[in-house]
C-alpha cells in the first residue's frame, strides 16, 4: 500500500522518501513502482520523460532520520494501533514541529494514533483505496484533537495530487469500511441462510444495482482470512452484528478456503479464470 | 415459452406498456400463468404458475405442502422504489417447487432478456434482505454526521466503482417507499438492521400528514 501512495506523492512532482524497516520489501516496491510507471509508458499513459522524472522524485531509505526533512509523513505500516503509535513517537524525535503526521489506516481510531505524538494536532487521517496510484478516492479525517490548519493543508496536498479527498468523522472504518464490511458479511449470511447460491447472489448485485462486482467474488478478492480481519476490528469496537464474524467465514477459513489466492473461496479459480459464477 | 397475465392492478414488475407484457399470449395457447395482483388459481396443465410478489413472501400466496403447489414460484423484478424497473427477475422458489416449474421460468424470462436469479423463500429475497441494511445503516450516518451525503455517495462511487451513493438512491426510489420496504423486513427479521431509520419513518409520516 506505502508504494502506490509514494507514486501519487512522486507523480504531483513530490521529493517523496519512501521509508521501510524491511530493505527487502523497499526493493521489492521499487521494482514494482517502476514496473507499474513502464507499464504506463508502454500503454501511452505517460511518457517516458515523466517516468524519469517520477523515478529520480523518489528515494528509498531503511533509516528514519532521513525523513527529517518531509513535511508530510504518510505511514502505511501494519494494521496495529501499538506499532503506529510507536511510530508516531520515533518521528516526533527526527521531524519537525511543523511536519504533519498522515495515517492510512482502515480501521483504526485517527485519534488513538495521534495519541502516540506529542503533537496530535499534526496528526490526520488520510485513508487511500488499493491500489492507491490508481484510485483517486480518499477519505480524510480530523482527530479529536487534528488542528484545522493541519487538516486543511493535508486536504490540499492530496488535492495538489490530483486526488479527490472527501471528509469523514473519525470512527470505525470511515465511510467505505463502514459500509462494505457489514455488507459483505450480510452476504456470507445470506449463502449460510440458504437465500441463494453464491452465483446468484452476484448476479443479483451486479444485474440489480449496476456493481462491477458482486459481493462474495470481492470478498474472494479481498481474502476471506481478510475479511475475518476486519471484522475482528470493527465488531469489538461497534458491537454492531453485523460486522460479527459470520460463523460460515470462520469454516471456509479454517479449510483454507481463502479465495482467489488459495484457489477457491465462494468461487473456484483456475490461473486468470473463475469457475461457478 | 407462451405466458399470459392474469392482473387485478398494475404489476410493479411489469407495467403497462412493458415489452414483455405487451407480448404475451392469448390464456388459452399460455404454457406460464402470471398473477399479478389477482388471486391465483392453481392449474397442474400449465409449465409454471407465476405469483408476482411486493414485500411478502410466496408462502402468504400458497402452501408449499399442497401438491397443488409444485408447478408454482413466486417472482420479483427488481425495482429501487420509483426508479423504472431493473432487468433483474428475482424467481423464488419453495421447498417442493419442481426443477421443471423453475426452468421453465427461468427460460421463459432469459428468452425475453432478462437476468435470472433463483432464491427460497425468504423475506426480502436477494436484493432488499442485503442492500436494506446498507442503506439504513447510511442514512443512520448521514443523521450522525459521519460525512455529507456528497461525500458518502462520491465515496461509494469513487472507491467502490457503485453507479451511485446508497443516499441518492434512496431519496431517488423515495424515503417513504423505503420505509415499507425496511418495516417488512424488521417485522421479519426482528434485528435492528431492518429498522426503519429516522429519516425514512419521518418521510412517510410526513407523506401521511400531508395526505
Ligand atoms: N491493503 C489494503 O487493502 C489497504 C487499503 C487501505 C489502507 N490500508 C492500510 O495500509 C496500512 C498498510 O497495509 P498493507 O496492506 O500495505 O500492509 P503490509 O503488511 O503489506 O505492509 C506494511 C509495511 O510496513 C512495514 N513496516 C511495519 N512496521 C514498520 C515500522 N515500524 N517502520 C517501518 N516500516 C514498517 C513492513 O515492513 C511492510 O512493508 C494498514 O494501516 C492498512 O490498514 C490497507
Amino acid at each position: 500500500m506505502g508504494a502506490g501512495i509514494a507514486l501519487v506523492a512522486a507523480r504531483a512532482g513530490f521529493a517523496t522518501v519512501c521509508f521501510d524497516r524491511s530493505g527487502d520489501g523497499l526493493e521489492k516496491a521499487a521494482r514494482q513502482s517502476a514496473g507499474f510507471l513502464d507499464k504506463s509508458v508502454a500503454r501511452g499513459k505517460l511518457d517516458s520523460a515523466k517516468r524519469d522524472q517520477v523515478l529520480t522524485s523518489m528515494s528509498q531509505t531503511t533509516r528514519i532520520e532521513d525523513l527529517a526533512d518531509c513535511d508530510l509523513v504518510i505511514e502505511a505500516v501494519f494494521e496495529d494501533l501499538a506499532a503506529k503509535r510507536e511510530l508516531l513517537g520515533r518521528l516526533d524525535a527526527v521531524c519537525a514541529e511543523d511536519t504533519i503526521f498522515a495515517s492510512n489506516t482502515s480501521t483504526l481510531s485517527i485519534t488513538e494514533i495521534a495519541s502516540g505524538s506529542k503533537r496530535p494536532e499534526r496528526a490526520v487521517g488520510m485513508h487511500f483505496c488499493l491500489p492507491a496510484q490508481l484510485m483517486k478516492l480518499i477519505e480524510m479525517s480530523p482527530g479529536i484533537l487534528t488542528s484545522d490548519d493541519t487538516f486543511k493543508t493535508a486536504w490540499q496536498w492530496t488535492e495538489a495530487c490530483g486526488q479527490t479527498p472527501v471528509k469523514t468523522q473519525d470512527k470505525p472504518g470511515f465511510i467505505l469500511n463502514a459500509l462494505l464490511v457489514p455488507f459483505n458479511n450480510d452476504a456470507i449470511r445470506a449463502v449460510e441462510a440458504g437465500v441463494a447460491e453464491p452465483a446468484d447472489i452476484d448476479r443479483a448485485i451486479k444485474a440489480g444495482l449496476g456493481y462491477k462486482m458482486g459481493p462474495l467474488e470481492l470478498i474472494d478478492l479481498i481474502g476471506l482470512d481478510t475479511q475475518v480481519r476486519l471484522c475482528e476490528a470493527f465488531y469489538p469496537i461497534t458491537l454492531d452484528p453485523r460486522a460479527a464474524t459470520p460463523p460460515l467465514l470462520r469454516r471456509m477459513v479454517a479449510a483454507g478456503l481463502l479465495g482467489r489466492k488459495s484457489g477457491r473461496g465462494f468461487f473456484t479459480y483456475e490461473g486468470n479464470s473463475m469457475f461457478g459464477a | 415459452m407462451r405466458y399470459t397475465f392474469v392482473k387485478s392492478k398494475p404489476s410493479r414488475s411489469f407495467p403497462e406498456d412493458d415489452a414483455f407484457f405487451c407480448a404475451q399470449s392469448e390464456p388459452d395457447t399460455a404454457e406460464i400463468v402470471i398473477f399479478s395482483g389477482a388471486r391465483f388459481k392453481p392449474d397442474h396443465a400449465k409449465a409454471a404458475i407465476l405469483i408476482e410478489l411486493l414485500n411478502e413472501c410466496l408462502g402468504e400466496h400458497i402452501d408449499d405442502q399442497e401438491s397443488t403447489s409444485i408447478n408454482v414460484l413466486g417472482f420479483a423484478r427488481y425495482r429501487n422504489g420509483h426508479d423504472k424497473p431493473s432487468n433483474l427477475v428475482e424467481l423464488v422458489r419453495h421447498a417442493n417447487t419442481s426443477e421443471k416449474a423453475v426452468a421453465a421460468a427461468r427460460e421463459m424470462f432469459a428468452a425475453a432478456g432478462f437476468e435470472v436469479v433463483v432464491c427460497s423463500d425468504q423475506a426480502g429475497r436477494i436484493i432488499d434482505r442485503l442492500v436494506i441494511p446498507k442503506y439504513n445503516a447510511a442514512l443512520r450516518f448521514l443523521d450522525e454526521g459521519l460525512a455529507s451525503q456528497a461525500d458518502m455517495d462520491l465515496t461509494c462511487k469513487l472507491g467502490l466503482g457503485y453507479p451511485d451513493g446508497p443516499i441518492e438512491r434512496v431519496v431517488r426510489g423515495g424515503l417513504a417507499n423505503h420505509y415499507h420496504a425496511s418495516k417488512a423486513l424488521f417485522e421479519a427479521y426482528g434485528t435492528s438492521a431492518f429498522a426503519p431509520p429516522r429519516r425514512a419513518s419521518v418521510a412517510y409520516r410526513r407523506d401521511k400528514t400531508r395526505g
